[in-house]
């Protein structure tokens, strides 16, 4: 096992899926010669050349939509919206047409896409910089949604990303950069994949099921540490792949503790949480001894202050007030 | 009016009105071939319109009515290994295209055995096996996809010239602007042909654009615009060609405005009574498919009675279209409905 961060893993996935696969191409703005923002994209321009790492200019409606129009035509498509707050900008390509072309079209055309959604608050970079558009994605048929975190899965995951012929929503959260990781090394290095639809179970209990992903999945491991002190067992999934979504080992973990907290980063309202809490009580009502809790952000656009950006971010102290509510309805 | 006076109108709105004269080097069976396309365009979207009134075609329906020689002249000078975009109106392009009209017919009937497995539709109405990447019913939405497919073009080598066929009301989107600045920044082997048919559904276009030379904004991108005349075949056809021989060496996009005129309504049951009626029926006079008969009879290339064959085959290809969609076809089964939302047969509910 090496160990490398979650920057390293997208860019060692980058550069090997290149290497072996000439029709994948990158583009977004300052991707190329500055590497990106955070640096994922780095040396991709040297190694791949300028036809296929692609700096664009500030018009993400139409890079967004050219990924789409490439992606029908033969290529596959990276492409980066710097924060995924403006996704926004290019949601007309994504939902209207890469989401809808295959369906519309009968199935006469693949849209072998990805896209590369930095998300997440944190840092005091507030309303315009904070977001989380998952569940938006998940709404919409004709995507797939995944949010790893852990630098093995981000690794692997992207891989399969690249190789699937769907268009594929990609968030990373844009304060795990620096997270490391064990990840294969040796031959398995460049040959192990993440599959999607499977989720992780990070650590084992028995009275009470934590869902969550992305950064909440670390929190939940963090606040599951402290609550085993205080003799409480939680199991800790990751759900890593959000659409499809791994319910089978979801509702087997529950099926055992009968209790759960589904966590989210998020603003609660209309998230991804509620859906799966919903997905949950159809799937196993019955298995539940407590009504399922939900942990999210604040409904509120996240704020430049320090004091109160706290207020909104879902933390470990959150995650373990829920999990006592659940076992309070004992 | 007299006929002098009607050809004065019709020149006010398109000055670049011009005579028919064929490329030296299109032959005469060329030049059929585009008439009975055009003819197959003309009858298909008729029909269209009259099933569509009986209540036999479910959902919208656009005509193509009238620009026929902007589809048949731009994908005459074209390969089938080339690509297309196309608008909300996007028969006439897939026929142009090459693609069958049973099948076409058949997804206007919602059928299974449609070109879409009957789940397109009028409106989303594709054949990317022979390069049409589908209407799409979000004005201008095609841009940024044929600049995907340019892109495309030049990381695979393979040559490929790809058209995008726009109104002028997708002229106004936010992506019109950012997709040619971009095939233009880059050097892609794009054409963006605007089909000025001066109407946005109700809305003029010197309503909402100071400057209604479309073809002017070509400078701003630092590229070749021109314009001609939409009810034309060969003027599109010269054009287009030309374009894509010099996107093909390396020379960029151009910008084409074919002005012309939309004479029947926005769609299908559209009664146009937000516009002068008496003045759009003035350019049928200049339409496209009468045109290119008269040049026939006119240069003595072909009998009147040759020409009625053509647009009596043409008649005959779409009477048989529509017997086949009614009386050959299937409905799609229910099992089908979340058949190609994800590829390789992968479902997820």
């Amino acid at each position: 096992m090496a160990i490398i961060t979650v920057r390293q893993a997208l860019n060692d996935a980058f550069k090997e899926e290149m290497k072996i696969d000439p029709t994948i191409i990158i583009m977004g703005c300052d991707i190329g010669v500055r590497g990106g923002p955070f640096g994922i994209t780095l040396d991709l321009m040297k190694l791949y050349g300028k036809d296929r790492v692609i700096d664009t200019p500030i018009s993400e409606p139409a890079f967004v939509g050219a990924g789409v129009g490439a992606a029908a035509t033969g290529l596959r498509p990276v492409v980066e919206v710097l924060y995924s707050d403006w996704i926004t900008l290019g949601m007309d390509q994504l939902v209207n047409m890469a989401a809808k072309m295959r369906y519309m079209f009968g199935g006469k055309v693949n849209i072998p896409l990805v896209v590369r959604a930095p998300f997440g608050m944190g840092g005091g970079i507030a309303a315009q910089h904070s977001q989380s558009f998952e569940a938006w994605f998940n709404h919409v048929p004709g995507f797939k949604v995944v949010a790893p975190i852990e630098p093995h899965d981000v690794k692997g995951m992207m891989k399969t990303a690249l190789r699937d012929n769907n268009p594929v929503i990609f968030f990373e959260h844009k304060r795990s950069y620096g997270i490391k990781g064990e990840v294969p090394d040796g031959a398995e290095s460049e040959s192990y994949t993440v599959p999607f639809g499977k989720a992780a179970i990070r650590r084992e209990g028995t009275d009470v099921t934590i869902v969550a992903y992305s950064m909440m999945a670390i929190r939940a491991k963090l606040a599951a540490a402290e609550l085993e002190k205080e003799g409480i067992s939680c199991e800790v999934i990751d759900l890593i792949s959000l659409l499809p979504l791994d319910y089978e080992t979801v509702m087997n973990s529950i099926a055992k503790t009968n209790r759960v907290v589904v966590c989210q980063e998020a603003n609660l309202r209309g998230g991804m949480a509620g859906d799966i809490v919903a997905e949950i009580i159809d799937r196993g009502f019955d298995l539940l001894d407590a009504p399922p809790v939900r942990v999210g952000g604040l409904n509120v656009p996240t704020p430049y202050n320090k004091g109160l950006e706290d207020l909104c971010i879902p933390d470990e102290k959150k995650i373990k007030d829920a999990v006592c509510a659940v076992l309070n309805n004992r | 009016m007299t006929k002098q006076e009607t050809m004065s109108f019709i020149k006010k709105a398109i000055p670049c009105l011009t005579e028919l004269n064929a490329p030296a080097n299109l032959s005469i069976e060329k030049q059929k071939q585009m008439f009975r396309t055009m003819c197959v365009i003309r009858e298909f979207d008729s029909q269209v319109r009259t099933l569509w009134m009986k209540n036999e075609i479910y959902g919208l329906a656009h005509s193509y009515v009238g620009a026929e020689a902007i589809g048949v002249g731009a994908c005459s000078a074209i390969e089938k290994s080339d690509w297309i975009t196309s608008t909300h109106r996007g028969h006439g392009h897939t026929i142009a295209k090459g693609a069958n009209t049973r099948a076409m017919m058949a997804e206007l009937h919602g059928k299974f055995e449609g070109l879409n497995r009957g789940k397109g539709g009028s409106m989303h109405i594709a054949d990317v096996e022979i390069g049409m990447l589908g209407a799409t019913g979000i004005v201008g939405s095609g841009m940024p996809i044929a600049l995907g497919s340019a892109i495309s073009a030049k990381v695979l080598g393979n040559n490929a010239v790809t058209i995008c066929f726009h109104g002028d009301g997708g002229t106004n989107q936010g992506v019109w602007h950012e997709s040619i600045n971009m095939a233009a920044a880059w050097n892609l082997p794009a054409i963006f042909l605007i089909e000025n048919n001066q109407y946005a559904i109700a809305t003029e276009i010197s309503w909402v654009a100071k400057e209604t030379d479309l073809y002017k904004r070509a400078i701003g991108y630092g590229i070749e615009g021109v314009q001609i005349d939409g009810f034309n075949v060969f003027e599109v056809y010269k054009a287009v060609k030309k374009a894509a021989e010099k996107a093909r060496n390396g020379g960029g996009p151009t910008l084409i405005e074919a002005r012309f005129m939309r004479i029947l309504g926005h769609f299908v049951a559209d009664d146009q009574w937000y516009r002068n009626q008496e003045e759009a029926e003035l350019f049928w006079e200049v339409e496209p498919i009468k045109r290119m008969r008269e040049y026939f009879l006119n240069n003595k290339l072909l009998t009147a009675q040759e020409v009625d064959a053509l647009q009596q085959s043409a008649i005959e290809e779409i009477a048989d279209s529509i017997h086949y969609a009614q009386n050959e076809c299937t409905e799609p089964s229910p099992d089908t409905l979340y058949d190609d939302i994800y590829a390789n047969g992968e479902i997820i509910y």
